[in-house]
Protein backbone atom coordinates (compact mmCIF):
# COMPACT_ATOMS: atom_id res chain seq x y z
CA UNK A 1 0.00 0.00 0.00
CA UNK A 2 1.00 3.29 -1.26
CA UNK A 3 0.10 6.71 0.67
CA UNK A 4 -1.51 9.78 -1.60
CA UNK A 5 0.09 12.74 -0.71
CA UNK A 6 -2.64 14.09 1.41
CA UNK A 7 -2.83 10.74 3.38
CA UNK A 8 0.96 11.51 4.16
CA UNK A 9 0.25 14.71 5.00
CA UNK A 10 -2.42 13.45 7.73
CA UNK A 11 -0.58 10.54 8.42
CA UNK A 12 2.46 13.02 9.49
CA UNK A 13 0.21 14.85 11.79
CA UNK A 14 -0.67 11.70 13.55
CA UNK A 15 1.76 10.11 14.81
CA UNK A 16 2.93 13.38 16.36
CA UNK A 17 0.58 12.92 18.97
CA UNK A 18 0.12 11.13 22.09
CA UNK A 19 -2.42 9.73 24.85
CA UNK A 20 -1.41 12.35 27.42
CA UNK A 21 -2.56 15.43 24.47
CA UNK A 22 -5.48 17.86 24.57
CA UNK A 23 -6.12 18.70 21.29
CA UNK A 24 -8.58 21.30 19.65
CA UNK A 25 -9.42 20.40 16.41
CA UNK A 26 -10.58 22.08 13.51
CA UNK A 27 -12.42 20.25 10.40
CA UNK A 28 -10.74 19.11 7.72
CA UNK A 29 -7.11 17.47 7.76
CA UNK A 30 -6.79 18.08 11.57
CA UNK A 31 -9.75 16.27 12.04
CA UNK A 32 -8.98 13.59 10.40
CA UNK A 33 -5.39 13.11 11.82
CA UNK A 34 -6.35 13.99 15.18
CA UNK A 35 -8.98 10.50 14.77
CA UNK A 36 -6.34 8.51 12.84
CA UNK A 37 -4.08 9.24 16.20
CA UNK A 38 -6.89 7.77 18.44
CA UNK A 39 -7.88 4.94 16.44
CA UNK A 40 -3.77 3.72 16.41
CA UNK A 41 -1.35 4.86 19.07
CA UNK A 42 -3.47 7.19 21.01
CA UNK A 43 -6.26 5.79 21.75
CA UNK A 44 -6.78 7.79 25.04
CA UNK A 45 -6.25 11.53 23.92
CA UNK A 46 -8.51 14.10 24.50
CA UNK A 47 -10.37 15.62 21.62
CA UNK A 48 -12.30 18.87 21.92
CA UNK A 49 -14.10 20.72 19.40
CA UNK A 50 -14.92 24.35 19.75
CA UNK A 51 -18.80 23.67 19.26
CA UNK A 52 -18.21 22.61 22.89
CA UNK A 53 -18.03 18.99 22.76
CA UNK A 54 -15.06 17.85 25.06
CA UNK A 55 -13.10 14.56 24.79
CA UNK A 56 -15.59 13.16 21.58
CA UNK A 57 -15.24 9.97 20.14
CA UNK A 58 -16.61 10.26 16.65
CA UNK A 59 -16.74 7.08 14.75
CA UNK A 60 -17.06 8.98 11.53
CA UNK A 61 -15.60 12.07 10.70
CA UNK A 62 -17.79 15.00 11.19
CA UNK A 63 -18.50 17.35 8.46
CA UNK A 64 -19.00 20.75 10.45
CA UNK A 65 -17.81 21.35 13.75
CA UNK A 66 -20.90 20.32 15.38
CA UNK A 67 -22.17 17.43 13.73
CA UNK A 68 -24.56 15.15 16.32
CA UNK A 69 -22.30 12.62 16.28
CA UNK A 70 -19.83 14.84 18.07
CA UNK A 71 -22.07 15.29 20.66
CA UNK A 72 -23.23 11.66 20.98
CA UNK A 73 -19.30 10.59 21.76
CA UNK A 74 -18.56 13.44 23.85
CA UNK A 75 -17.90 12.87 27.95
CA UNK A 76 -19.98 16.42 27.63
CA UNK A 77 -21.23 19.40 25.90
CA UNK A 78 -20.64 22.64 27.03
CA UNK A 79 -21.71 26.20 26.15
CA UNK A 80 -19.34 28.30 23.38
CA UNK A 81 -18.92 31.24 25.42
CA UNK A 82 -17.57 28.17 28.30
CA UNK A 83 -15.90 26.16 25.51
CA UNK A 84 -13.52 30.08 24.62
CA UNK A 85 -13.12 31.09 28.27
CA UNK A 86 -12.47 28.34 30.38
CA UNK A 87 -11.44 25.64 28.79
CA UNK A 88 -9.42 27.64 25.49
CA UNK A 89 -8.41 30.57 26.91
CA UNK A 90 -8.08 28.75 30.70
CA UNK A 91 -5.12 26.96 29.22
CA UNK A 92 -6.10 23.74 29.53
CA UNK A 93 -5.15 22.87 25.43
CA UNK A 94 -1.87 21.50 24.85
CA UNK A 95 -2.35 20.92 20.82
CA UNK A 96 -4.20 23.35 18.55
CA UNK A 97 -4.42 22.29 14.86
CA UNK A 98 -5.05 24.76 12.63
CA UNK A 99 -5.08 25.08 8.75
CA UNK A 100 -5.15 27.91 6.32
CA UNK A 101 -5.73 29.29 2.58
CA UNK A 102 -2.40 31.23 3.10
CA UNK A 103 0.88 30.54 5.23
CA UNK A 104 3.93 32.78 5.10
CA UNK A 105 7.19 31.79 6.29
CA UNK A 106 6.84 32.83 9.81
CA UNK A 107 3.94 30.25 9.87
CA UNK A 108 1.35 32.96 10.10
CA UNK A 109 -1.91 32.31 8.52
CA UNK A 110 -4.87 34.11 6.47
CA UNK A 111 -8.18 32.87 6.47
CA UNK A 112 -9.60 36.43 5.92
CA UNK A 113 -9.14 37.86 2.09
CA UNK A 114 -7.46 37.70 -0.73
CA UNK A 115 -6.53 41.34 -1.92
CA UNK A 116 -7.79 44.36 0.10
CA UNK A 117 -9.95 43.79 3.06
CA UNK A 118 -12.37 46.60 1.92
CA UNK A 119 -12.58 45.66 -1.73
CA UNK A 120 -11.55 41.77 -1.46
CA UNK A 121 -10.44 39.84 -4.98
CA UNK A 122 -11.78 36.53 -2.92
CA UNK A 123 -13.61 36.45 0.52
CA UNK A 124 -12.76 33.49 2.84
CA UNK A 125 -14.57 32.51 5.34
CA UNK A 126 -12.30 34.43 8.22
CA UNK A 127 -10.56 33.49 11.88
CA UNK A 128 -13.72 31.89 13.68
CA UNK A 129 -11.82 30.73 16.51
CA UNK A 130 -8.21 30.67 15.00
CA UNK A 131 -7.00 33.61 16.78
CA UNK A 132 -7.45 32.54 19.87
CA UNK A 133 -6.42 29.15 19.26
CA UNK A 134 -2.85 30.36 17.72
CA UNK A 135 -2.33 32.18 21.32
CA UNK A 136 -4.11 30.08 23.42
CA UNK A 137 -2.60 27.14 23.02
CA UNK A 138 0.05 25.60 24.30
CA UNK A 139 1.38 24.83 21.29
CA UNK A 140 0.15 24.54 17.13
CA UNK A 141 0.07 22.30 14.69
CA UNK A 142 -0.89 23.59 11.22
CA UNK A 143 -1.85 21.06 7.97
CA UNK A 144 -1.49 22.19 4.72
CA UNK A 145 -1.27 21.34 1.32
CA UNK A 146 1.69 22.91 -0.49
CA UNK A 147 1.31 24.77 -3.57
CA UNK A 148 2.98 28.49 -4.69
CA UNK A 149 -0.84 30.26 -4.06
CA UNK A 150 -0.86 28.96 -0.26
CA UNK A 151 2.95 29.03 0.78
CA UNK A 152 3.16 33.06 -0.17
CA UNK A 153 6.05 35.59 0.53
CA UNK A 154 3.57 37.89 2.01
CA UNK A 155 0.31 37.83 3.32
CA UNK A 156 -2.53 40.48 2.58
CA UNK A 157 -3.98 39.94 6.08
CA UNK A 158 -2.91 38.15 9.14
CA UNK A 159 -6.09 36.13 10.32
CA UNK A 160 -3.53 34.14 12.83
CA UNK A 161 -0.27 35.16 14.40
CA UNK A 162 2.57 32.46 14.05
CA UNK A 163 5.42 33.93 14.50
CA UNK A 164 4.85 37.51 13.54
CA UNK A 165 8.45 38.92 11.40
CA UNK A 166 10.48 36.48 13.47
CA UNK A 167 11.81 35.37 16.48
CA UNK A 168 11.09 37.32 20.00
CA UNK A 169 7.75 38.62 18.33
CA UNK A 170 5.73 36.37 19.99
CA UNK A 171 7.43 37.30 23.70
CA UNK A 172 6.99 41.48 22.33
CA UNK A 173 3.46 40.98 22.59
CA UNK A 174 3.15 39.18 25.79
CA UNK A 175 2.25 35.46 24.44
CA UNK A 176 3.62 32.86 26.75
CA UNK A 177 2.67 29.86 24.69
CA UNK A 178 4.98 28.56 21.70
CA UNK A 179 2.85 28.93 18.77
CA UNK A 180 3.64 27.04 15.26
CA UNK A 181 5.99 24.24 16.21
CA UNK A 182 5.14 22.32 13.48
CA UNK A 183 3.85 22.53 9.58
CA UNK A 184 2.95 19.50 8.20
CA UNK A 185 2.37 19.45 4.35
CA UNK A 186 1.59 16.63 1.62
CA UNK A 187 5.19 16.86 0.68
CA UNK A 188 7.42 17.59 3.80
CA UNK A 189 7.30 18.78 7.16
CA UNK A 190 8.31 21.91 8.23
CA UNK A 191 9.76 24.09 11.61
CA UNK A 192 10.47 27.02 12.80
CA UNK A 193 14.33 27.44 12.66
CA UNK A 194 15.75 27.45 16.64
CA UNK A 195 17.41 31.23 15.73
CA UNK A 196 14.80 33.01 13.63
CA UNK A 197 11.19 30.92 13.43
CA UNK A 198 11.01 30.93 10.14
CA UNK A 199 10.07 27.79 8.37
CA UNK A 200 12.45 25.30 7.75
CA UNK A 201 12.03 21.74 5.80
CA UNK A 202 13.23 19.14 8.39
CA UNK A 203 11.79 16.29 7.17
CA UNK A 204 10.80 15.08 3.17
CA UNK A 205 7.91 12.76 2.67
CA UNK A 206 9.12 9.05 0.58
CA UNK A 207 9.87 9.85 -2.75
CA UNK A 208 9.95 13.84 -2.50
CA UNK A 209 12.58 15.83 -4.02
CA UNK A 210 13.79 19.26 -2.55
CA UNK A 211 12.61 20.72 -5.73
CA UNK A 212 9.26 19.74 -5.64
CA UNK A 213 9.00 20.93 -2.47
CA UNK A 214 10.37 24.53 -3.36
CA UNK A 215 7.91 24.99 -6.47
CA UNK A 216 5.28 24.26 -4.49
CA UNK A 217 6.55 27.19 -1.82
CA UNK A 218 6.57 31.09 -2.54
CA UNK A 219 9.14 32.01 -0.92
CA UNK A 220 13.27 30.33 -1.01
CA UNK A 221 12.92 28.10 1.13
CA UNK A 222 15.52 26.60 3.56
CA UNK A 223 16.28 23.02 4.46
CA UNK A 224 17.80 22.00 7.84
CA UNK A 225 21.29 20.77 8.18
CA UNK A 226 20.20 17.58 8.05
CA UNK A 227 16.86 16.88 6.46
CA UNK A 228 15.13 12.92 7.00
CA UNK A 229 13.01 10.89 5.16
CA UNK A 230 9.99 10.78 6.69
CA UNK A 231 8.72 7.13 7.11
CA UNK A 232 6.51 5.54 4.83
CA UNK A 233 2.74 4.83 5.85
CA UNK A 234 2.49 1.62 7.13
CA UNK A 235 -0.43 -0.51 6.17
CA UNK A 236 -1.99 -0.36 9.58
CA UNK A 237 -1.88 3.24 9.18
CA UNK A 238 -3.41 3.32 5.57
CA UNK A 239 -6.00 0.56 6.77
CA UNK A 240 -7.45 2.68 9.36
CA UNK A 241 -7.15 6.05 7.75
CA UNK A 242 -9.01 5.16 4.85
CA UNK A 243 -11.68 2.97 6.76
CA UNK A 244 -12.75 6.00 8.50
CA UNK A 245 -12.66 7.96 5.01
CA UNK A 246 -15.00 5.46 3.68
CA UNK A 247 -17.17 5.14 6.83
CA UNK A 248 -17.07 9.21 6.37
CA UNK A 249 -18.54 9.01 2.79
CA UNK A 250 -21.44 6.77 3.35
CA UNK A 251 -22.34 8.47 6.67
CA UNK A 252 -22.28 12.00 4.83
CA UNK A 253 -24.95 10.61 2.37
CA UNK A 254 -22.18 10.61 -0.64
CA UNK A 255 -21.32 8.07 -3.16
CA UNK A 256 -18.03 6.13 -1.65
CA UNK B 1 -45.02 35.62 29.19
CA UNK B 2 -44.18 33.87 26.54
CA UNK B 3 -47.12 33.46 23.65
CA UNK B 4 -47.61 30.92 21.66
CA UNK B 5 -48.10 31.65 18.28
CA UNK B 6 -47.83 30.64 14.40
CA UNK B 7 -44.34 30.73 12.89
CA UNK B 8 -45.24 34.16 10.38
CA UNK B 9 -46.97 35.96 13.77
CA UNK B 10 -43.79 35.30 15.77
CA UNK B 11 -41.90 36.71 13.16
CA UNK B 12 -43.75 39.95 12.35
CA UNK B 13 -43.60 40.35 16.53
CA UNK B 14 -39.99 40.37 16.74
CA UNK B 15 -38.67 41.70 13.06
CA UNK B 16 -39.07 44.85 11.73
CA UNK B 17 -37.28 46.47 8.81
CA UNK B 18 -34.22 47.62 10.15
CA UNK B 19 -33.92 46.04 13.31
CA UNK B 20 -30.64 43.73 14.71
CA UNK B 21 -31.09 39.75 14.50
CA UNK B 22 -29.20 37.54 15.83
CA UNK B 23 -30.46 34.13 14.64
CA UNK B 24 -27.92 31.84 16.26
CA UNK B 25 -27.20 28.30 16.35
CA UNK B 26 -23.56 26.30 16.56
CA UNK B 27 -24.28 24.27 13.76
CA UNK B 28 -26.98 22.33 15.57
CA UNK B 29 -30.34 24.01 15.72
CA UNK B 30 -30.30 26.28 13.09
CA UNK B 31 -33.60 28.17 12.81
CA UNK B 32 -33.94 27.83 9.08
CA UNK B 33 -37.79 27.93 8.81
CA UNK B 34 -37.95 31.43 10.80
CA UNK B 35 -35.02 32.77 8.32
CA UNK B 36 -37.14 31.19 5.30
CA UNK B 37 -40.41 33.20 6.45
CA UNK B 38 -38.47 36.57 7.01
CA UNK B 39 -37.37 36.40 3.56
CA UNK B 40 -41.25 35.63 2.67
CA UNK B 41 -42.34 38.74 5.13
CA UNK B 42 -39.30 40.71 2.50
CA UNK B 43 -37.66 42.25 6.01
CA UNK B 44 -35.09 44.55 4.33
CA UNK B 45 -32.00 46.29 5.83
CA UNK B 46 -31.58 43.98 9.04
CA UNK B 47 -28.55 43.96 10.59
CA UNK B 48 -27.80 39.84 10.77
CA UNK B 49 -25.25 38.66 13.83
CA UNK B 50 -24.28 35.70 14.04
CA UNK B 51 -20.99 33.44 14.91
CA UNK B 52 -21.02 31.41 11.72
CA UNK B 53 -23.35 32.38 9.37
CA UNK B 54 -24.45 29.24 7.08
CA UNK B 55 -26.94 28.52 5.04
CA UNK B 56 -29.85 30.58 5.98
CA UNK B 57 -27.98 34.10 6.36
CA UNK B 58 -26.30 32.89 2.96
CA UNK B 59 -30.12 32.98 1.69
CA UNK B 60 -30.92 36.05 3.83
CA UNK B 61 -28.22 38.19 2.17
CA UNK B 62 -28.64 36.82 -1.28
CA UNK B 63 -32.58 37.71 -1.22
CA UNK B 64 -32.12 41.26 -0.07
CA UNK B 65 -32.70 41.26 3.67
CA UNK B 66 -29.42 42.37 5.03
CA UNK B 67 -27.67 45.66 5.00
CA UNK B 68 -24.80 44.27 7.46
CA UNK B 69 -23.59 41.36 8.89
CA UNK B 70 -21.77 41.06 12.60
CA UNK B 71 -19.85 37.62 12.36
CA UNK B 72 -16.79 35.84 13.17
CA UNK B 73 -16.62 32.34 10.33
CA UNK B 74 -18.58 32.89 7.17
CA UNK B 75 -17.98 29.75 5.17
CA UNK B 76 -20.11 26.22 4.66
CA UNK B 77 -18.52 24.10 7.50
CA UNK B 78 -16.80 21.46 5.56
CA UNK B 79 -17.39 22.35 2.13
CA UNK B 80 -15.96 25.83 1.29
CA UNK B 81 -17.59 29.42 0.71
CA UNK B 82 -21.33 31.22 1.19
CA UNK B 83 -21.52 31.96 -2.19
CA UNK B 84 -23.71 34.53 -1.83
CA UNK B 85 -22.29 36.06 1.01
CA UNK B 86 -19.07 36.30 -1.28
CA UNK B 87 -21.33 37.76 -4.24
CA UNK B 88 -22.15 40.37 -1.74
CA UNK B 89 -18.93 41.67 -0.14
CA UNK B 90 -17.12 41.04 -3.34
CA UNK B 91 -19.56 41.89 -6.44
CA UNK B 92 -22.33 43.98 -4.47
CA UNK B 93 -25.09 41.76 -5.09
CA UNK B 94 -27.86 42.09 -4.16
CA UNK B 95 -26.92 45.10 -3.03
CA UNK B 96 -23.59 45.93 -0.75
CA UNK B 97 -23.06 44.83 2.51
CA UNK B 98 -21.30 45.90 5.57
CA UNK B 99 -19.30 43.71 7.80
CA UNK B 100 -18.32 44.09 11.22
CA UNK B 101 -15.76 40.80 11.64
CA UNK B 102 -14.53 39.54 15.05
CA UNK B 103 -13.32 36.17 16.19
CA UNK B 104 -15.34 33.43 17.83
CA UNK B 105 -14.11 34.31 21.09
CA UNK B 106 -15.39 38.03 20.66
CA UNK B 107 -18.59 37.20 19.67
CA UNK B 108 -18.48 34.38 22.65
CA UNK B 109 -17.95 36.96 25.34
CA UNK B 110 -19.49 39.60 23.10
CA UNK B 111 -22.89 37.80 24.12
CA UNK B 112 -22.32 36.89 27.32
CA UNK B 113 -22.06 40.13 28.31
CA UNK B 114 -25.00 41.23 26.80
CA UNK B 115 -26.65 38.98 28.80
CA UNK B 116 -25.08 40.25 31.88
CA UNK B 117 -25.71 43.17 31.04
CA UNK B 118 -22.58 44.81 30.59
CA UNK B 119 -21.10 47.17 28.16
CA UNK B 120 -18.14 45.45 27.08
CA UNK B 121 -16.68 41.98 27.19
CA UNK B 122 -13.11 41.34 27.76
CA UNK B 123 -10.97 38.31 27.42
CA UNK B 124 -7.26 37.78 26.43
CA UNK B 125 -7.39 38.05 22.45
CA UNK B 126 -6.56 39.34 19.20
CA UNK B 127 -2.79 39.68 19.32
CA UNK B 128 -0.55 40.50 16.38
CA UNK B 129 -3.74 39.88 13.99
CA UNK B 130 -5.21 42.21 11.49
CA UNK B 131 -8.69 42.36 12.23
CA UNK B 132 -8.43 45.36 14.85
CA UNK B 133 -6.83 47.43 12.10
CA UNK B 134 -10.46 46.83 10.22
CA UNK B 135 -12.67 47.13 12.94
CA UNK B 136 -12.51 50.11 15.01
CA UNK B 137 -15.06 48.42 17.42
CA UNK B 138 -11.87 46.06 18.73
CA UNK B 139 -10.44 47.95 21.51
CA UNK B 140 -8.60 47.53 24.83
CA UNK B 141 -8.05 47.78 28.56
CA UNK B 142 -5.68 47.28 31.20
CA UNK B 143 -5.96 45.27 33.67
CA UNK B 144 -6.12 47.50 37.20
CA UNK B 145 -4.69 44.96 38.97
CA UNK B 146 -1.79 43.29 36.78
CA UNK B 147 -1.21 46.07 34.17
CA UNK B 148 -2.02 43.56 31.67
CA UNK B 149 -3.59 44.62 28.27
CA UNK B 150 -6.55 42.90 27.49
CA UNK B 151 -8.87 43.14 23.95
CA UNK B 152 -12.45 44.22 24.27
CA UNK B 153 -15.56 44.33 22.18
CA UNK B 154 -18.65 46.22 22.95
CA UNK B 155 -21.95 43.78 23.84
CA UNK B 156 -24.04 42.30 21.77
CA UNK B 157 -27.32 43.53 22.57
CA UNK B 158 -29.89 42.53 19.41
CA UNK B 159 -33.24 43.70 19.08
CA UNK B 160 -34.57 40.34 18.43
CA UNK B 161 -32.81 37.37 18.90
CA UNK B 162 -34.11 33.78 17.10
CA UNK B 163 -33.58 30.40 18.14
CA UNK B 164 -34.48 27.17 17.28
CA UNK B 165 -35.07 24.54 20.40
CA UNK B 166 -36.10 20.79 21.20
CA UNK B 167 -39.26 21.47 22.92
CA UNK B 168 -41.40 23.91 25.39
CA UNK B 169 -43.81 23.25 27.82
CA UNK B 170 -47.66 24.63 28.00
CA UNK B 171 -46.52 27.39 30.29
CA UNK B 172 -44.19 27.90 27.12
CA UNK B 173 -40.77 27.14 29.02
CA UNK B 174 -38.28 26.33 26.78
CA UNK B 175 -35.28 23.71 26.90
CA UNK B 176 -32.38 23.08 24.63
CA UNK B 177 -29.91 20.24 24.50
CA UNK B 178 -27.22 18.83 23.41
CA UNK B 179 -24.73 21.59 21.23
CA UNK B 180 -26.68 24.51 23.10
CA UNK B 181 -23.89 26.98 21.35
CA UNK B 182 -24.85 30.73 22.40
CA UNK B 183 -28.44 30.67 22.25
CA UNK B 184 -29.10 31.13 26.05
CA UNK B 185 -26.71 34.22 25.81
CA UNK B 186 -28.55 36.05 22.41
CA UNK B 187 -32.47 35.60 23.82
CA UNK B 188 -31.16 36.77 27.10
CA UNK B 189 -28.64 39.85 25.81
CA UNK B 190 -32.14 40.41 23.36
CA UNK B 191 -34.68 43.04 23.77
CA UNK B 192 -37.08 40.70 22.02
CA UNK B 193 -37.22 36.88 21.39
CA UNK B 194 -38.82 34.22 19.10
CA UNK B 195 -38.04 30.59 19.91
CA UNK B 196 -39.34 27.63 17.18
CA UNK B 197 -39.62 24.31 18.66
CA UNK B 198 -39.69 20.58 17.96
CA UNK B 199 -42.60 19.53 20.28
CA UNK B 200 -44.77 21.23 22.99
CA UNK B 201 -45.06 19.21 25.93
CA UNK B 202 -47.39 19.07 28.60
CA UNK B 203 -44.17 19.33 31.31
CA UNK B 204 -40.93 18.28 30.72
CA UNK B 205 -41.09 15.36 32.95
CA UNK B 206 -37.84 13.79 34.82
CA UNK B 207 -34.82 15.59 33.28
CA UNK B 208 -31.07 16.68 34.44
CA UNK B 209 -31.09 19.28 37.51
CA UNK B 210 -28.96 21.65 35.02
CA UNK B 211 -30.64 21.12 31.55
CA UNK B 212 -30.71 24.34 29.63
CA UNK B 213 -33.88 25.97 30.42
CA UNK B 214 -34.99 29.04 29.21
CA UNK B 215 -38.20 30.26 31.55
CA UNK B 216 -41.33 31.81 30.03
CA UNK B 217 -40.32 34.96 31.66
CA UNK B 218 -37.52 35.10 28.75
CA UNK B 219 -39.25 34.35 25.67
CA UNK B 220 -41.66 37.01 23.41
CA UNK B 221 -43.34 34.17 21.72
CA UNK B 222 -42.52 30.48 20.76
CA UNK B 223 -43.90 28.72 17.60
CA UNK B 224 -44.53 24.75 17.08
CA UNK B 225 -42.34 24.24 14.23
CA UNK B 226 -41.36 20.68 13.96
CA UNK B 227 -38.57 19.95 11.49
CA UNK B 228 -37.47 23.74 11.53
CA UNK B 229 -33.91 23.49 11.32
CA UNK B 230 -33.78 21.56 8.38
CA UNK B 231 -30.91 21.07 7.08
CA UNK B 232 -29.73 21.61 10.20
CA UNK B 233 -30.64 19.26 13.29
CA UNK B 234 -32.36 18.74 16.56
CA UNK B 235 -30.69 16.35 18.81
CA UNK B 236 -32.54 13.45 19.25
CA UNK B 237 -35.11 14.51 16.92
CA UNK B 238 -33.80 15.06 13.15
CA UNK B 239 -29.99 14.69 11.90
CA UNK B 240 -28.17 17.01 10.31
CA UNK B 241 -28.70 16.87 6.26
CA UNK B 242 -24.74 16.73 5.24
CA UNK B 243 -25.71 15.81 1.56
CA UNK B 244 -27.65 19.35 1.38
CA UNK B 245 -24.97 21.13 3.00
CA UNK B 246 -22.95 19.76 0.23
CA UNK B 247 -25.60 20.45 -2.45
CA UNK B 248 -25.66 24.14 -1.24
CA UNK B 249 -22.77 24.54 -2.34
CA UNK B 250 -23.88 24.19 -6.37
CA UNK B 251 -27.47 25.84 -6.19
CA UNK B 252 -25.98 28.65 -4.84
CA UNK B 253 -22.71 29.24 -7.37
CA UNK B 254 -24.44 31.20 -9.61
CA UNK B 255 -27.28 33.77 -9.24
CA UNK B 256 -29.75 32.15 -11.12
CA UNK B 257 -30.07 28.73 -10.07
CA UNK B 258 -30.39 30.43 -6.48
CA UNK B 259 -33.05 32.79 -7.45
CA UNK B 260 -34.97 29.94 -8.87
CA UNK B 261 -34.45 27.75 -5.80
CA UNK B 262 -35.63 30.32 -3.33
CA UNK B 263 -38.88 30.62 -5.68
CA UNK B 264 -39.61 27.32 -5.68
CA UNK B 265 -38.47 26.21 -2.02
CA UNK B 266 -38.99 29.52 0.20
CA UNK B 267 -41.27 32.05 -1.49
CA UNK B 268 -43.85 29.36 -3.00
CA UNK B 269 -44.02 27.77 0.40
CA UNK B 270 -44.40 27.81 4.22
CA UNK B 271 -43.47 26.52 7.19
CA UNK B 272 -45.25 23.22 6.97
CA UNK B 273 -42.69 22.19 4.32
CA UNK B 274 -40.35 21.55 7.24
CA UNK B 275 -42.72 19.43 9.04
CA UNK B 276 -41.92 16.33 6.35
CA UNK B 277 -38.07 17.04 7.43
CA UNK B 278 -39.27 15.93 11.49
CA UNK B 279 -42.01 12.85 9.84
CA UNK B 280 -39.23 11.38 7.80
CA UNK B 281 -36.85 11.37 10.75
CA UNK B 282 -39.17 9.71 12.77
CA UNK B 283 -40.14 6.81 10.46
CA UNK B 284 -36.71 6.20 9.95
Amino acid sequence: MTATPTEMMTIAAARLLTNSDVCFVGIGAPSAACNLARLTHAPKITLIYESGTLSTRPSVLPLSIGDGELCDTALTTVSVPEMFRYWLQGGRITIGFLGGAQIDRFANLNTTVVGPYEAPKVRLPGGGGAPEIASNCQQIFITMAMGARAFVDRLPFITSFGHGTGKGDRERLGLKTKGPTRVMTDLCVMEPDAETAELTVTSLHPGVTREQVQAGCGWPLRFAASVAETPPATDRELTVLRDLHARTKRAHGVAA
Amino acid sequence: MADFVSLSEGVEAVLSDGCSVAMEGFTHLIPHAAGHEAIRQARKRLTLIRMTPDLVYDQMIGMGCAEKLVFSWGGNPGVGSLHRFRDAVENGWPHRLEIEEHSHAAMANAYEAGAANLPFAVFRGYKGVDLPKVNDRIRSVTCPYTGEVLATVPAIRPDAAIIHALRADREGNVMLEGIVGVQKEAVLAAKRSLVTVEEIVEDFGPRNANAVILPAWTVTAIAHVPGGAYPSYAQGHTKRANDFYIAWDKIARERETFLAWMKEHVLEKGPEAFARHAEKARAA
